[in-house]
C-alpha cells in the first residue's frame, strides 16, 4: 500500500508504470481478469492471501462492465497470453468450450479432489458447463449473482402510507410476492412526494447497448410462461420463445415501466439504479445481488432503511436470472500450472469464506447454506432462494448475436412503443433461427 | 483574433447595433459553454453530490473525483478501516472517510502519457510528411496531380468504423495490434490528407520568385526549401498542426478497436472510469477536465494561426 | 492575401547574395528527385492504411467470414449485399442517418454563419468571446456524448432544469434522450453543439477575405446594406460555407463515438445511425463479411455524393 507517498509521489508511480515494461518482473506473477466493479476490487484484497502462500504475484486487470465482453472475448479469440485466470461471464461458456479458450478442468478437479458437488448446482450448470447439463467443466464457479431486489424499508414502514395502502389495495403495504403485487405496489409510490421530493415506484434495467435490458425483461418473463427452448427438441423455439405467456410477461415489464420507472432512465443498467435508489428516487430497484452488500452499509439508505426481496412470482413460476461468473484457465497462458494452483487455493472452504466475508459472493454450498450465513446480511436469505430458482440466458458460442437481438426487439418495444410484444417476439424468433442456422445448428 | 484591416460587411454599423451584435454573441458563448462548465464543477463534487436530485449548483467542493480518478481503491470493513495506523496523506484520509482504502495509482496516467505520445506523435509526423508533399504538389508538375489531390481528400472520406474491420485484421497480421507505433501510423494517415490539402493552399500562396531568386543563388532545391519557404509556411504549419493535433488527441473509435491495454489512450478510458456498478461521475468529469486542458492550451497559444489555416489550401486548389 | 505589402528579394532571416553553401551529402539532388522523395512517403501510407484495407473489404464483402470463428472464407458472392439492401431495418437506420445528418448542417450553417456575421461586427472582445465559443469543438465527441448523459437526466442534469426554468415545464415531464420523438432532435442539438464553432470559424474566414474595396465600391453605388449583403457578402462566403457543408457532412454521417455513447442507438433504434449498426456487426456480433459489405455501401454513398459535390463547389468557386 502506498500510505507514504505524496500525492506527486503517486503520480510518478504511476508514470513508472506507463514506461513500457518489456522486462517482466523477477518474480513469477499470474494476471487475473475480470470486470471493474466492487466485487473486482474485494478480489484484490483476497488475492494478497495467496500471494503470501505462494509468493507469485496477482495482478489484476479489470475491464468496466460495458466493454467487459468485448475486451476479453477479443482476447481470448486472438489467443492472447495476457490474461492467465479470468473470471468470465456465465454466457462465454459455449463459446469457451468450442473454441477452446478454456482449459477443461476434469482431471484437475479429480487430481485435486475438487467436487462440483460443493456448489451450488445451479451455479455449476451455469458456470461451469458445457455443453450443459453434462459433466463436462470449464470453470469453478466464482461469483454466485443473481437478480434481486431492494426496497425502502422505513418508506413502507410510514404509518400514513400504510393506512392508505390498506384502505385502496385491503392488504399490508409489504415487499410485493408476485409481478401483479410489485405493479401495485410501484403504482402506490409513483408521484408521492417523500422528503420533499417526488418519487417513483420502481427501477428497472433499460439498457440498450449491451445486455441490461434483457437481464431485466427475462426476470418478468420466466415467470408467465418464456423459456429459451423446447427442452426435448434442442432449437425449437416456436411457440415457446414466442407464445402468449412469453408476450404478457413482455407486456407486464412494458406496464410497469410505462407506470413507474423515473423519467429519462431509459437506457440504464447498474450504476443509474444505484444512483437512482441512494438518491432517494425510487422506492423498490431492481439490481444485481452484487450491489447489496455496498447497499446495506451505504450512509444514506442503508442500514434499517433498506430491505431486500427476491424476484417475484408470475402465474407460471417464480424465476430470476441468473448472473454470476465463473474462474477459468486460459488456455494461451504462460503459465498454466501456476494458474491451475490458484484455481485450487481458490476453492478451499475458509477462502470461499473470507470471499464471501469480504465483499465477493461465493457459490460454495458450505458458505451459503450455513447458518451463519443467513445470519450474516439482511440479503442472505433472499440471495440463496434466489441461487435456487435461477434461469440463465443462452451460453451458445454465438451468444453475443442472439443477444443483441434480444436487446434491440425488446428496447423496441418497451421503451420505443414499437408495434405489440408479440411482434416483437415473433421476429426475435426469426432473428434467433438465423443466428442458430449460421451456427450450423438446426432450429425450428 | 487578427492584425487584418478591418473588413464590415456593411456601412459603418451604428454603435447600438455592434452592442447588440456583441450581446447576442456572447450570450451564445455563454450557453455553449455551461455545459462545460457544469462537467468542470462536477469534477470537484462528492459522488452523492454529483447525482443530487434535483442536481445542486451549490456544494462543498471536494477533490475526491480527482483522487478517485487517480488511483485505485478497495472497499474494506469499516473496523478494519478503524484499526490501520492513521493516514498520512490527505488524499489517504478522503478515501478512508468512505471506507476505502488506496491501493495504488490508476492507470490514467498511462493513458495520458499515451494519448501525449500518440497525439504529438502523429500530428508531428502527419504536419512533416504533409509539409513535403504539398510543397512536391505545388511547385512541380507531377503527374496526374489533380486526380492525386482527389484520392487524398477521398480517403477522409471513409467511415472510421468502416475502415476500422479491415485495418484490425491488417494491424493484427502485422503485430501492430495494441500498439503505439500502430496508432501513431493510423492516426498520420488519416490527418495527412488534410495536411497535404491545407499546406498545399498555403504553399500556394507564397511566390515562386523568393526560391527561384535563392536557386540562382546557388541553393539546392532542398535548401531553398529549408530555408525560404519553410520559414513562410510557418503560419499554415502552425494551423494544420492544430487541426491534426484535435483529431488525434480526441480520437475514440479507432482507439477503442484497435487497442487493448499497452496503447489505450484518453478518451475510450474516460467514460469508463468506473463507480460501484457502472461510472463515477466525479472522476470522469475530472478525466474530461484534465484531458482538455492541453488541447485548450495549445489552441489558445496557436489561435491567431487558426483562423488563416482554415481558409488556404481548402478554397483555394 | 499573403499580407505582404513589401516585395523583399529574399524573405527575412535568410542571407542575400552569400557564396554557395557548402552542399552537404544530399547535393544538387534533381527535382525530380525531390518530387519523389517528398510525396512517395504520404502516397505510400495512405495506399497501405487506406487503400489496401478498402480492397481487402472489398473483398471480405463477398464472403460469409466471422472474424471469431476459425473457419475458412466462404465465398457467398452478392448475399451480403442482398440482404442489407433488402433489410428494412438498415433502410430505417439509413433515414435515421440522413435525417441526423440533414438537420445538424442546417442547423449549424445558420447558427454558424450568424455569429460569425455578428462576430465581424468587431465588438469589444469579440477575440475572446470567438476563443470561448471554440471550446465544444475541442472535447473528444466521445466524452461529450458521455458527459450529456448526465446533462439530460431528467431527475439529476441541470438540462431539463434550465429549460423548466424558461419555459416553466416541470423537468421530469419530458426526456430529451429518452423520448421516441425527442431523441433524434437531442442527437442534431448536441451535434450541433459541437461542431457550430467549425463552421463559424470558416464563415469567419470566408468573411475576413472579402476585400474592402468590394463594399466601398458598392457604397459608392448607393447599395443597401440589404444589398450589399445580398450580392457581395453572401455570394463571396458561399465557397467557404460549401466547403464546411462537406467536411461537417461527411463528418455526420460517419458520426459513431458521440451518439453511440449519448443513446446507444435507442430508444430502440431511433437514433441508430448506420454506423452504429456497422459498429454492432462488425465487433459485436463479428459478421465481418456482412459488416465490409455495409462498409463498402458506405464508403460508396460518401465517395459518390462528395465527388458530385466537389464537382459543384468547384463551380461555384469559379464564378
Amino acid at each position: 500500500m502506498v500510505k507514504s507517498l505524496s500525492f506527486a509521489g503517486l503520480i510518478a508511480a504511476g508514470l513508472v508504470a506507463a514506461a513500457p515494461l518489456s522486462a517482466h518482473a523477477e518474480g513469477k506473477s499470474l494476471t487475473m481478469c475480470w470486470a471493474a466493479w466492487d466485487p473486482a476490487n474485494a478480489l484484490v484484497e483476497l488475492d494478497k492471501d495467496f500471494t503470501k502462500a505462494t509468493g507469485i504475484e496477482m495482478k489484476h486487470e479489470f475491464v468496466p462492465w460495458t466493454s467487459y465482453a468485448d475486451h476479453f472475448i477479443n482476447l481470448l479469440n486472438s489467443r492472447s497470453a495476457e490474461c492467465d485466470l479470468i473470471i468470465g461471464d456465465s454466457q462465454w461458456i459455449g463459446g469457451a468450450a468450442e473454441n477452446k479458450w478454456y482449459v477443461k478442468l476434469n482431471d484437475f478437479f479429480e487430481k485435486n479432489k475438487i467436487s462440483m458437488d460443493s456448489f451450488l448446482p445451479a451455479t455449476v450448470v451455469g458456470y461451469a458447463e458445457w455443453p450443459k447439463d453434462t459433466p463436462n467443466y470449464w470453470g469453478l464457479p466464482a461469483m454466485a449473482d443473481a437478480v434481486g431486489w431492494t426496497y425502502r424499508k422505513d418508506w413502507f414502514a410510514k404509518p400514513d402510507l400504510r393506512a392508505e395502502f390498506k384502505a385502496k389495495y385491503n392488504r399490508e403495504l409489504e415487499p410485493p410476492k408476485t409481478w401483479d403485487e410489485l405493479i401495485e405496489v410501484s403504482k402506490f409510490f409513483t408521484g408521492k412526494e417523500i422528503d420533499g421530493k417526488k418519487v417513483y415506484g420502481s427501477y428497472i434495467f433499460t439498457e440498450r447497448g449491451s445486455e441490461g435490458i434483457t437481464m431485466g425483461v427475462t426476470n418478468a418473463m420466466y415467470n408467465y410462461g418464456f423459456d429459451y427452448m423446447d427442452a426435448k427438441k434442442p432449437y425449437h423455439m416456436e411457440g415457446i420463445v414466442n407464445s402468449a405467456g412469453a408476450a404478457k410477461g413482455m407486456d407486464v415489464y412494458k406496464e410497469l415501466f410505462d407506470c413507474c420507472q423515473p423519467k429519462g432512465l431509459t437506457n440504464a443498467y447498474m450504476q443509474e439504479g444505484l444512483d437512482a435508489f441512494k438518491s432517494g428516487e425510487v422506492a423498490m430497484q431492481m439490481n444485481w445481488y452484487a450491489f447489496f452488500p455496498g447497499l446495506a452499509k451505504d450512509p444514506q439508505v442503508g442500514g434499517d432503511k433498506i430491505g431486500f426481496f427476491k424476484n417475484p412470482a408470475g402465474p407460471t413460476g417464480q424465476f430470476t436470472q441468473l448472473g454470476g461468473q465463473g474462474l477459468s484457465v486460459v488456455a494461451a497462458s504462460k503459465d498454466v500450472d501456476d494458474a491451475l494452483l490458484y484455481v485450487k487455493w481458490f476453492a478451499q472452504a475458509d477462502v470461499q469464506q473470507k470471499w464471501t466475508d469480504l465483499g465477493g459472493a461465493s457459490a460454495s454450498k458450505a458458505v451459503l447454506m450455513s447458518d451463519a450465513y443467513k445470519k450474516s446480511a439482511p440479503y442472505a436469505p433472499s440471495f440463496v432462494e434466489s441461487m435456487g430458482m435461477v434461469k440463465d440466458f443462452w451460453a451458445e458460442p454465438l451468444y453475443v448475436p442472439l443477444l443483441l437481438d434480444m436487446q434491440n426487439r425488446v428496447h423496441d418495444y418497451v421503451v420505443a412503443n414499437k408495434g405489440t410484444s408479440q411482434q416483437a417476439l415473433d421476429a426475435l424468433v426469426k432473428d434467433w433461427k438465423k443466428v442458430f442456422k449460421q451456427e450450423g445448428k438446426d432450429p425450428s | 483574433m487578427s492584425d487584418a484591416p478591418s473588413h464590415r460587411p456593411f456601412s459603418e454599423p451604428a454603435p447600438i447595433l455592434r452592442w447588440l451584435a456583441g450581446v447576442i454573441v456572447v450570450t451564445y458563448a455563454l450557453v455553449s459553454v455551461l455545459p462545460i462548465a457544469w462537467i468542470g464543477m462536477t469534477a470537484f463534487k462528492s459522488q452523492s453530490d454529483a447525482i443530487a436530485y434535483p442536481p445542486k449548483v451549490f456544494f462543498t467542493p471536494t477533490l475526491e473525483g480527482f483522487v478517485d480518478l487517480f488511483t485505485v481503491q478497495t472497499h474494506q470493513p469499516h473496523d478494519f478501516i478503524v484499526k490501520l495506523p492513521p493516514p498520512t496523506s490527505w488524499y489517504e484520509k478522503l478515501a478512508r472517510d468512505h471506507d476505502k482504502v488506496i491501493a495504488g495509482p490508476s492507470r490514467v496516467i498511462e493513458r495520458f502519457v499515451n494519448s501525449i505520445i500518440i497525439g504529438f506523435g502523429s500530428t508531428l509526423l502527419a504536419t512533416f510528411l504533409g509539409t513535403l508533399a504539398a510543397y512536391g504538389f505545388s511547385r512541380f508538375k507531377v503527374p496526374l496531380a489533380d486526380d492525386l489531390m482527389f484520392f487524398i481528400l477521398s480517403t477522409r472520406m471513409m467511415p472510421p468504423i468502416a475502415v476500422a474491420v479491415p485495418i484490425y485484421m491488417m494491424y493484427r497480421y502485422l503485430n501492430l495490434y495494441d500498439t503505439r507505433i500502430g496508432m501513431i501510423l493510423l492516426y498520420t494517415a488519416v490527418n495527412v490528407s488534410l495536411a497535404v490539402w491545407l499546406l498545399k493552399g498555403f504553399i500556394d500562396e507564397i511566390p515562386r520568385e523568393y526560391e527561384e531568386a535563392a536557386l540562382i543563388d546557388g541553393y539546392t532545391r532542398l535548401q531553398a526549401f529549408r530555408k525560404v519557404v519553410l520559414p513562410q509556411a510557418v503560419t499554415g504549419i502552425a494551423a494544420t498542426a492544430i487541426f491534426c493535433l484535435i483529431f488525434s488527441w480526441n480520437e475514440y473509435a479507432f482507439n477503442l478497436l484497435l487497442t487493448n491495454s499497452e496503447a489505450q489512450t484518453m478518451p475510450p478510458f474516460i467514460p469508463f472510469i468506473i463507480g460501484e456498478g457502472g461510472q463515477n461521475w466525479p472522476a470522469v468529469a475530472a478525466g474530461t477536465t484534465l484531458f482538455l486542458a492541453p488541447i485548450f492550451v495549445f489552441t489558445i497559444a496557436l489561435r491567431k494561426h487558426l483562423l488563416r489555416g482554415i481558409t488556404f489550401g481548402a478554397v483555394r486548389k | 492575401m499573403s499580407g505582404m505589402d513589401t516585395i523583399t528579394p529574399l524573405a527575412p532571416g535568410t542571407s542575400t547574395r552569400s557564396p554557395p553553401p557548402r552542399v552537404r551529402r544530399i547535393s544538387g539532388l534533381s527535382d525530380r528527385a525531390v518530387v519523389w522523395l517528398f510525396i512517395a512517403p504520404t502516397m505510400f501510407l495512405l495506399l497501405a492504411i487506406n487503400i489496401f484495407p478498402l480492397i481487402w473489404a472489398i473483398r471480405l464483402s463477398f464472403t460469409g467470414f466471422m472474424a471469431n470463428l476459425p473457419r475458412p472464407l466462404g465465398f457467398i458472392g452478392i448475399d451480403n449485399y442482398v440482404d442489407i439492401l433488402t433489410d428494412e431495418d438498415i433502410w430505417t437506420n439509413f433515414q435515421v442517418t440522413a435525417h441526423f445528418v440533414f438537420w445538424t448542417i442546417v442547423l449549424q450553417v445558420l447558427i454558424g454563419l450568424a455569429l460569425a456575421l455578428l462576430i465581424n461586427q468587431k465588438f469589444r472582445g469579440h477575440s475572446f468571446w470567438t476563443t470561448v465559443i471554440l471550446l465544444p469543438m475541442m472535447l473528444s465527441p466521445a466524452v461529450v456524448g458521455n458527459f450529456w448523459t448526465l446533462l439530460l437526466q431528467p431527475q439529476i442534469g441541470p438540462f431539463n432544469y434550465f429549460i423548466g426554468f424558461f419555459t416553466g415545464a416541470a423537468p421530469s415531464s419530458f426526456t430529451m434522450i429518452g423520448s421516441v420523438s425527442l431523441a433524434p432532435w437531442t442527437i442534431v442539438m448536441v451535434n450541433t453543439w459541437m461542431w457550430t464553432p467549425y463552421v463559424m470559424l470558416i464563415c469567419l474566414a470566408g468573411l475576413r477575405s472579402i476585400p474592402e474595396y468590394i463594399y466601398e465600391a458598392a457604397e459608392v453605388d448607393r447599395a443597401s446594406s440589404l444589398r450589399q449583403f445580398w450580392s457581395i457578402t453572401l455570394p463571396m462566403v458561399t465557397p467557404f460555407l460549401m466547403l464546411a457543408v462537406l467536411f461537417q457532412a461527411i463528418q455526420s454521417f460517419e458520426m459513431f463515438d458521440l451518439v453511440n455513447l449519448l443513446t446507444s442507438g435507442g430508444p430502440g433504434s431511433t437514433t441508430e445511425l448506420v454506423s452504429i449498426t456497422l459498429k454492432r456487426a462488425a465487433f459485436e456480433k463479428w459478421q465481418t463479411g456482412y459488416a465490409s459489405a455495409l462498409a463498402v455501401i458506405l464508403f460508396v454513398t460518401v465517395f459518390g455524393a462528395a465527388n458530385i459535390y466537389v464537382k459543384l463547389l468547384n463551380k461555384v468557386k469559379q464564378q
